[in-house]
């Protein structure tokens, strides 16, 4: 099993504050839209570096998505920044008329995305936000997974022409990512390679499915890890032949089972390559309040159950 | 243009709406007929437009936005009559494959629309950021919309016109449709909606109010807008129209909303309107 160099330890949607402020310097086209959560969003030095470029529209999240879709009229990148569950729930008709049919060019970015919000609850922790959002035409649906990740995604979807959907989170996490590592859209990660099972993971699940790798290594089983970043469009190539190398996967990620990674991995499995496949994710459950640490334990989204998920499939593949 | 020279554009118009809803028997009929002089208007008139080279930028230009986008046949119309597209693409209104989608879309690329409309609401919001991006490009034209007055029921377009107000943004000229009808019946039946001038004056708009008929009160209202753009506050103007106007039959009630004339109404309805652009 590759060895992992922690280089700190630091939120997702800093990674997005630093990222758009350093967009804002580079690409004058760059504009940001906020609904009453600069702070939380980390887009405070954005707005103090380029205050004309900065849009408070206050808790008004219908009236941003509609109004970022106008921006791009006359050549603007439209950054919208609140918490996923108003960035999506919301607004979803906002976002289907206005931007992903009408092709605008507009990045939603959404903080505070499942468990992880923590002790405010279930409210707030929305777990069917890729869901909602892969199923849009023309959306693009990112969920990176470290601080230097989720920088580099958020700078890479300026280039990119077409509606996105950025996902991010709340608390400090282990910073595993190289900082130069170019971010490609739609490109998995291959963070090791192994032999016996596939574990495919996305956004705060990928660092467990890491601290997973190593325990099972001390256990004798080889385990191939996927970073996928991009759950729309998917990184089939990667994922199929991985499938073919190892004869079974496990996703991880922290979202509802319906709708998220798990579910799009198995349709390009059952269309594909068809293997033993297990899911760690919520089960069809509304989440509640509590440490970050806390409910990701109580939800199973942890190392110990990739684990345990990981026995289940290649036991499967005995049988098969 | 003079009043006389619209008011035979409109004609025109009128004949390819009531066309193209029975062409495909679907389509809404009564408030495009009602908005008709509004908008033959505000395209052959007002708006600083050029149709030949169309873009979606559209940099140093005006910009409309439609957000009840259901009254899409006299957009269609009016947008062909101009010049954004050939006239004879008026046909293929609604069937499968068109570019004249039943509410209006960008998908395959009809010049003239820069937004899909249609779920209310959202067109105000819209405009509004169009009409940043123009305050951030230095671009002095003015963004256009136009509403019904039901779709004003929307929680989102009073977001709009709080933001509106908050940010100053006077490049921006608003129009509600004021028939007095929605689907389920009139306005006071369904959702009452109190004092619309005190409304939008209380959100912080400039209003005014014109007869939607009226072709010389049309120009004169709009004129007076242009010139007042630019003093710091929104502009709103509440344009009292008959639904279905034109069509005696189809006048003043909600029922001919979203329905399409038979073979017989569809003789009677161009008995009553002259061809003066030669039809589709």
């Amino acid at each position: 099993m590759k060895k992992f160099e922690v280089t700190g330890n630091k939120d997702t949607r800093s990674g997005f504050g630093d990222g758009l402020t350093e967009l804002g310097r580079t690409n004058p086209n760059v504009v940001a839209l906020c609904a009453d959560l600069t702070g939380s969003l980390k887009m405070g030095d954005f707005k103090n570096e380029f205050p004309d470029r900065f849009f408070q529209v206050g808790i008004a999240e219908a009236n941003m998505m509609g109004m970022a879709a106008g921006m791009t009229i006359g050549g603007k990148i439209p950054f919208t920044g609140t918490f996923a569950n108003f960035s999506t729930g919301r607004v979803y008709d906002q976002i289907r008329q206005s931007i992903a049919y009408s092709e605008k060019n507009v990045k939603i970015c959404a903080s505070h995305a499942g468990l992880t919000l923590g002790e405010d609850g279930a409210t707030h922790q929305i777990l069917e936000d890729v869901g909602m959002m892969q199923m849009l035409p023309n959306m693009t649906v990112i969920n990176p997974c470290d601080y230097n990740q989720t920088k580099a995604a958020t700078i890479a979807i300026a280039e990119h022409e077409g509606p996105v959907y950025l996902r991010f989170g709340r608390p400090k996490m282990p910073i595993f990512t190289p900082a130069d590592q170019k971010f490609e859209i739609g490109k998995g990660i291959m963070l090791n390679e192994g032999t016996d099972v596939t574990i495919i993971a996305t956004g705060h699940l990928v660092w467990e499915a890491i601290l997973a790798g190593e325990k099972l290594a001390e256990q004798g089983i080889n385990a191939e890890i996927i970073n996928i970043h991009t759950i729309k469009p998917l990184d089939e190539e990667m994922v199929i032949a991985s499938a073919k190398k190892t004869g079974a996967v496990v996703t991880a990620e922290e979202h509802q089972t319906i709708g998220g990674l798990g579910a799009t991995v198995s349709q390009c499995l059952a269309k594909n390559h068809a293997v033993p496949m297990d899911f760690v994710a919520v089960d069809d459950s509304f989440g509640e309040s509590g440490t970050p640490a806390q409910l990701m334990t109580k939800y199973g989204l942890d190392a110990d159950n990739i684990i345990a998920k990981v026995k289940r499939v290649m036991a499967k593949k005995v049988m098969a | 243009m003079t009043s006389l020279e619209l008011s035979k554009v409109a004609s025109q118009v009128r004949r390819d709406i009531v066309r193209m809803v029975h062409a495909v028997n679907s389509g809404h009929p009564g408030g495009s007929l009602g908005c008709t002089d509004f908008l033959v208007n505000l395209y052959f008139k007002q708006m600083n437009i050029n149709p030949a080279e169309w873009d979606m930028d559209g940099k140093n230009e005006d910009l409309f936005f439609l957000s009840n986008g259901h009254i899409s046949p006299v957009w269609y119309s009016v947008l062909a009559r101009k010049g954004y597209f050939q006239v004879n693409e008026l046909a293929t209104f609604r069937k499968i494959n068109t570019r004249l989608q039943g509410h209006p879309a960008t998908e395959e690329g009809l010049e003239g629309i820069r937004v899909a409309s249609g779920s209310l609401g959202q067109g105000l919001s819209v405009a509004l950021g169009a009409a940043e991006t123009k305050k951030l490009n230095g671009d002095k034209s003015i963004i256009y919309t136009l509403h019904g007055d039901g779709e004003l029921q929307e929680g989102q377009v009073w977001e709009a016109a709080m933001y509106a107000a908050a940010n100053k943004i006077d490049n921006v000229i608003s129009t509600v449709d004021y028939n007095g009808q929605q689907i389920d019946g009139s306005l006071e039946q369904v959702l009452a909606m109190g004092d619309l001038r005190a409304k939008w004056e209380a959100f912080g708009w400039d209003v005014r109010e014109m007869d939607g008929h009226n072709m010389d009160e049309i120009s004169s209202t709009l004129e007076k807008a242009k010139a007042d753009c630019g003093n710091g506050k929104p502009i709103m103007l509440i344009m009292t129209t008959s639904m279905g106007k034109g069509v005696d039959f189809m006048e003043g009630t909600h029922k001919w909303h979203g329905i399409a004339p038979n073979d017989e109404q569809l003789a009677d309805a161009l008995g009553q309107l002259e061809e003066t652009l030669g039809d589709y």
